[in-house]
Order: structure tokens, then C-alpha cells, then sequence
């Protein structure tokens, strides 16, 4: 009864306090943009507990725009390494899912789930900031379900 | 003995959370300045049990003491405060928790973490004198530092040491981690130096110093309360008033450079405390 309290306290702090990574992996800008707009005093998705953190030591929730390339494959797997469990990743962009319009360049990796697993993904061109918000409340399911899978596995 | 201790629990349990619940009421004030809704009171706390429960990560063991000494520290501090102990005895535990904070930032190779630990000690160098100002004007006053002989004076401190108030609240601003001096890391997510000394904790580690930092903010609050300890309205009023006044300055100002800052604490913070002690004196 008691430990089922401290999961439940946990599980809240988990989902209404998400901190995000945001790392461009070589979008054009127009993703960053609207990922940006978030924070904005339009959409302030401060309001539920979202800080836009610069280190992923820091991060719960990593949110990458862009098309893998041969150079920065490496970063996107340092940084995914570098955030301590329980974390998510959110794909953004048409790029960030497939390689977008740049999948055939010969630098190009794809999306990023060639080099680190994806768990939510937003697509468009650019994405909407009401689709990316959309996307981190998804992300925010697969915390809890992912802390589950935990539990049952103990 | 059993009296002692149940007070010292009793102050610990109310400062982690009214400190919680000011640094919500910071985040949510901040946000209403940037004309945004901002989090909701409690955010502090989930921030802080979200962190907790996050995976361990340490590239150097210094980093999983230290936050445990800094917090340690601290929460000695504010009890020795709430016990009416010696003000110079408050003053040199709690610079032993900044001291920790910036051992464990030194730990690492990261060079933001590196240079915010040197722009800390900076910042301890340029407020800790005006603290001790403090409790020299104290004994000045009173003959002793000891903070129970406070409540027996006729009239509130901040008669007699205007100046000297306001450089401890230039003092406020750096020791809150607020802009302009927020050199060695700011409670808002972007700055050059990413998070500054908190750069390098990770999960649980950075959970403990954001309650240090708390219990820290508690006592410097404390501290500025016995400006007026003469009664009880003025003793909470007048810290409350300094705080909001913290937070607006940090919404309106930008960050300075170091140089800057040891300008105001040695020249214009010191003259001042320097030339009301001077005044007391005579």
C-alpha cells in the first residue's frame, strides 16, 4: 500500500514535470521554430511543468528535428546516452521521421530512429506546435507505460 | 533535548516547504511578468520527486557527496538559526555547503561546469564579507552575536543600519541565484553556461541541492527578517517585501559580467556597509 503511494507520487511528478532536450540534428530551422513557439506565451507549456533544458544530463524527454547525417549520428547517440533513465523520444518533422525530402542525399543517415529508438512520432512540415505538443503528452503516456513494464518486471 | 530535536524537525519539515512553495510562487510570478500562465504552486515539489527518482549518474564520486554535505550544511545552518545560536557560527556552516557545491562542480572536466565553479567563488568572495558585516554590525549593536539579545532592542536594526540593508540586499540577489548577478547558474533553463554549477548532478543529486537551495534561500530570508525582529508583523513582512522585490529586479535586468559584480560588492556594497558601521559607531 505504501510503495503503491510512492509509484503513484512518482508516476505524477513524472508526467507533470517533463523536461526536454531539444537537439537539431540538421533541420532547416522550420521544426526549431515552431518546437520554440512552444515556450512562447501562446502556447506556455510551462503551464504544465515543461522546462526547455540545454543538457541531457538534465533531460526527461528528447526532442530531435532533422535528418541524421554521417556527422552528427554520433551526437544524437551521445546525448541519447546521456539522459538518465526513464526517458522518451520524440521525432519531429518529416525529416526527423524518414529523412524528409533529403532521405536520397548521400550524407544522409535517414530519421532518427536509424541511430536511437523512437517512442513518439509528429509529423509535418514543419510540425505544428499543437502537433509537437501533442506529441510530448503522448510521450508522457509512454513514461507511464514504460514505468509499468518496469514494476511487472521486478 | 527531545525539545530541541522535535524543533529542529519541525523547522526543517516547514522550511523545505514554504521554500518549495516561495520558489513556486517565484516560477509562477516570473511567468505572469512574461505575461504567461506559468506552472502551477506545487511544480517545485514534483520537480524535486521527479528528480529523485531519476537513474544515478556520476563520472566522479565528489559528486554524489558533495550535494548531501550541501544540503547537510544547510539544514544545520537554519537550525542553528531557529535555536538562536551564534551568528558567525550560522554564517561559516552555511559557506561550507557553497564550498561543497563548488567541490563537486570542480569534479568534473565539463568546462561549464569548471568556469561557473570559479564565477561561484566569485560570487562567495564578493557577498560573504557583507554577511559578516552583518553580524559585526550585530555585536555593534548588541554587544554579542548571538541572535536571542535581538529581540530585546527598542527599535527594528533597520533604523540604524539602512546601508548596510541595502547591501545585504545586493548580497539577496547573488546568493538567491537571480539576475543580475546570476553568474554561476540561474533557476531558468537557458544561460551560457547551461545550468552553470549544477551543470554536472544528475537525477537525485540535483534533486538534494534544489532543496539545499531552498533551505538556503529560508536562511537568507531569516537573516533579513532580523532587520526587524522587534515584532512579529515586521519579521515577516519586510523579508517577504525584499523577496518580491528579488524577483522583480531579476524580470527587468540582465545578467552582468563578474567584474561587475565585484564592483558592487566591494566598492558600492562595502563603502556603504562600511560607512553605516562607521555611524553606528559614532
Amino acid at each position: 500500500m505504501g510503495m503503491g503511494l510512492i509509484d503513484n507520487l512518482i508516476s505524477t511528478a513524472r508526467r507533470r514535470s517533463p523536461w526536454l532536450l531539444h537537439f537539431d540534428c540538421g533541420s532547416c530551422n522550420g521544426c526549431d521554430i515552431e518546437t520554440l513557439a512552444c515556450l512562447t506565451p501562446v502556447y506556455d507549456v510551462e503551464r504544465f511543468g515543461v522546462v526547455n533544458v540545454g543538457n541531457p544530463k538534465h533531460a526527461d524527454i528528447l526532442l530531435v528535428t532533422g535528418t541524421v547525417n554521417l556527422r552528427n549520428r554520433e551526437v544524437l547517440a551521445v546525448l541519447f546516452e546521456q539522459i538518465p533513465e526513464p526517458k522518451v523520444v520524440v521525432a519531429i518533422g518529416a525529416c526527423g521521421l524518414s529523412g524528409g525530402i533529403f532521405r536520397e542525399a548521400p550524407n544522409v543517415v535517414g530519421g532518427v530512429d536509424k541511430v536511437i529508438p523512437v517512442d513518439v512520432y509528429v509529423p509535418g512540415c514543419p510540425a505544428r506546435p499543437e502537433a509537437i505538443i501533442d506529441g510530448v503528452v503522448l510521450a508522457l503516456e509512454k513514461f507511464r507505460e514504460k514505468s509499468k513494464g518496469k514494476g511487472e518486471g521486478k | 533535548m527531545m525539545k530541541t530535536t522535535a524543533l529542529a524537525l519541525a523547522v526543517l519539515c516547514a522550511a523545505v516547504l514554504l521554500g518549495g512553495l516561495l520558489s513556486g510562487i517565484d516560477r509562477r510570478l516570473t511567468a505572469r511578468l512574461q505575461s504567461r500562465q506559468g506552472p502551477p504552486l506545487i511544480q517545485p515539489f514534483l520537480d524535486v520527486i521527479k528528480l529523485m527518482a531519476k537513474e544515478r549518474m556520476v563520472t566522479n564520486p565528489w559528486q554524489a557527496f558533495s550535494p548531501v554535505a550541501s544540503l547537510a550544511a544547510a539544514a544545520v545552518a537554519l537550525v542553528l538559526f531557529a535555536l538562536q545560536g551564534d551568528l558567525l557560527v550560522i554564517l561559516f556552516v552555511h559557506m561550507v555547503g557553497g564550498v561543497f557545491l563548488v567541490l563537486g562542480a570542480m569534479a568534473s572536466p565539463s568546462p561549464y561546469s569548471q568556469t561557473a565553479s570559479q564565477r561561484e567563488l566569485w560570487q562567495m568572495l564578493s557577498c560573504e564579507t557583507l554577511l559578516f558585516l552583518i553580524a559585526g554590525a550585530l555585536y555593534l549593536t548588541t554587544g554579542s552575536f548571538r541572535l536571542s539579545e535581538l529581540s530585546a532592542l527598542p527599535e527594528p536594526l533597520l533604523y540604524r543600519l539602512p546601508l548596510l540593508f541595502a547591501a545585504f540586499f545586493f548580497a539577496l540577489t547573488v546568493k538567491m541565484r537571480k539576475s543580475p548577478f546570476d553568474l554561476a547558474g540561474c533557476h531558468h533553463a537557458h544561460q551560457e553556461l547551461v545550468r552553470g554549477v549544477f551543470t554536472e548532478y544528475v537525477g537525485p543529486y540535483l534533486g538534494l541541492l534544489e532543496i539545499a537551495h531552498w533551505l538556503e534561500v529560508m536562511l537568507y530570508l531569516a537573516i533579513c527578517s532580523l532587520f526587524w525582529a522587534t515584532d512579529a508583523k515586521g519579521m515577516i513582512l519586510l523579508p517577504l517585501a525584499v523577496f518580491f522585490a528579488v524577483i522583480v529586479l531579476d524580470n527587468v535586468a540582465a545578467r552582468l559580467t563578474w567584474r561587475w559584480m565585484l564592483g558592487w560588492g566591494w566598492g558600492a556594497s562595502f563603502i556603504l556597509s562600511a560607512f553605516n558601521l562607521f555611524w553606528l559607531k559614532g
